[in-house]
């Protein structure tokens, strides 16, 4: 069919387009932010004594690695909205969409990321934190200033990775019928029936983005690997 | 949490919920098994060429994983099943979407067709074999250097060499890496329902619509996935505990 191609569809749609690349770049940042910071606080849960935290923590972490990310996004879709009722004793619709994709992302990607903070902090010699505690430092003291600032330099290249992995996998709300940029693609493809050149367009630019944040780690990783 | 409803006729395919469960099951693991065939040969291929002399096999290799990698694989699915058939010449996109579904009957009331099922399979399986020739790659290049110069300076030629000397050693090293992703191309085979595969996650989906029960059926879907997690980890500890190379760490230890 070689020849019939109307590239002239993505301008058309140009608006509906930023505006979904928009709403993908959000969910990124929010569960980005979200998900390192709870990730954190989930691998030091998991790294306590304390079995109360320990267990818990690592029954949450193992849940929900062992399920696809989309089961992930229909539970807590599902979930979300009626634990905010139930707490608020709101009735009806007190959480929109984008919010409940949003609590879905955080949750998955602190399973994901607690992983690799885990990882980080064990990378630390024991006798670090056991040198903070004998100059009289409390626990969040020892981690806030000592562990996690070298842990999260050992580990940021692998924590960038996993960050080009959450954008792609951003389009995965396409599934609870959220606009993101494969939603706006896919939507002006329907009005249009030039679903071809939007779903290709649409390939192009997660391939430009992830192969030059790739490339970009990349180069990070061996400035990092010298000065070490 | 009501089990019970399970039991219940459910409104098509002449079966219980229990049996749309089932038939979701057998499908995610139809599409994953299929997928995992494509995406072990392919990723051999690939992560080999990569590691070989040859300049133009390198670079192919590495701009496959290049472009399977950087793509999400929700858009790969769609670019197989909706862009797929428009590029090609006619007829043959014709076939795919007429002919391709009639040629055999799905089983186990699959309410898809062969169509999207190939597509799926396809996807899944050039998608994961980058991930896969990654590990092949590392594998054979964590093998000491002098492996391959011992087997050339016998008089073994490049082919024989990685038949004989470097693939065997690679395969046995790379078998917990190479469980993981058997266990991501199981779980990224969800993605397929966006296409109308209707596998495990897309039948718990349905059936919480019909019954309004969705804690359960999402319960169970979970539980499944947890289930072939777990055996799928406990048969390839079994087989990395019988194909560990003696004298690595890795021995005996169960990883």
């Amino acid at each position: 069919m070689g020849g019939s191609f109307d590239w002239g569809v993505i301008w058309t749609f140009r608006a509906a387009l930023v505006d979904g690349m928009l709403t993908s770049l959000k969910l990124f940042a929010i569960s980005l932010a979200g998900g390192i910071a709870l990730g954190t606080l989930l691998a030091m849960a998991r790294l306590a004594s304390w079995k109360v935290l320990a267990v818990p923590a690592a029954a949450f972490v193992n849940l929900i690695r062992a399920i696809p990310f989309i089961m992930a996004i229909f539970w807590f879709y599902f979930l979300t909205p009626m634990i905010v009722n139930k707490l608020t004793g709101h009735q009806g619709e007190a959480v929109g969409p984008f919010a409940s994709a949003v609590v879905a992302f955080i949750m998955v990607e602190s399973a994901y990321y607690s992983e690799i903070v885990r990882a980080g902090i064990q990378s630390i010699p024991r006798g670090q934190p056991w040198a903070a505690y004998a100059l009289g430092m409390n626990y969040w003291q020892s981690m806030g200033h000592v562990v996690l600032p070298q842990a999260f330099r050992n580990m940021l290249p692998v924590m960038l990775t996993q960050a080009v992995i959450l954008f792609q996998d951003t389009s995965l709300v396409y599934v609870v019928g959220l606009k993101d940029f494969l939603g706006a693609a896919s939507k002006g493809g329907q009005i249009s029936g030039r679903i071809v050149e939007l779903y290709l367009f649409v390939a192009v630019v997660f391939f430009l983005v992830c192969f030059l944040a790739s490339w970009g780690v990349k180069r990070l990783n061996a400035r990092l690997a010298v000065a070490r | 949490m009501d089990w019970k409803v399970f039991l219940e006729q459910a409104p098509s395919g002449g079966m219980t919920y229990l049996g749309w469960l089932m038939s979701g099951l057998f499908w995610t693991l139809s599409v994953s098994a299929c997928a995992w065939v494509i995406a072990s040969v392919v990723g051999c291929v690939v992560g080999v060429a990569r590691t070989t002399p040859v300049g133009w096999a390198r670079a192919l290799g590495t701009a496959y994983v290049e472009l399977f990698r950087n793509i999400p694989l929700l858009v790969q699915m769609f670019l197989w099943y909706f862009v797929m058939p428009e590029v090609l010449p006619k007829a043959w996109g014709d076939w795919l979407k007429q002919d391709l579904p009639n040629v055999l009957t799905l089983p186990f009331a699959a309410q898809f067709s062969l169509f999207e099922f190939s597509a799926a399979v396809l996807c899944l399986g050039l998608y994961t074999a980058s991930r896969v020739a990654e590990q092949v790659r590392s594998g054979i290049q964590s093998l000491p250097r002098g492996q391959t110069g011992a087997g050339l300076a016998l008089g073994l030629t490049l082919p024989q060499v990685y038949r004989h000397v470097t693939l065997p050693m690679a395969f046995r090293i790379i078998i917990p890496p190479m469980t993981s992703e058997f266990l991501t191309i199981f779980k990224n085979s969800s993605t397929a329902l966006t296409i109308g595969v209707l596998e495990l996650t897309a039948q718990s989906r349905q059936i919480s619509e019909y019954t309004f029960k969705t804690f359960t059926a999402f319960s169970a879907a979970t539980l499944l996935y947890i289930a072939i997690t777990l055996t799928v980890t406990f048969l390839m500890r079994a087989l990395e505990r019988r194909t560990a190379v003696p004298g690595y760490i890795a021995q005996g230890s169960g990883h």
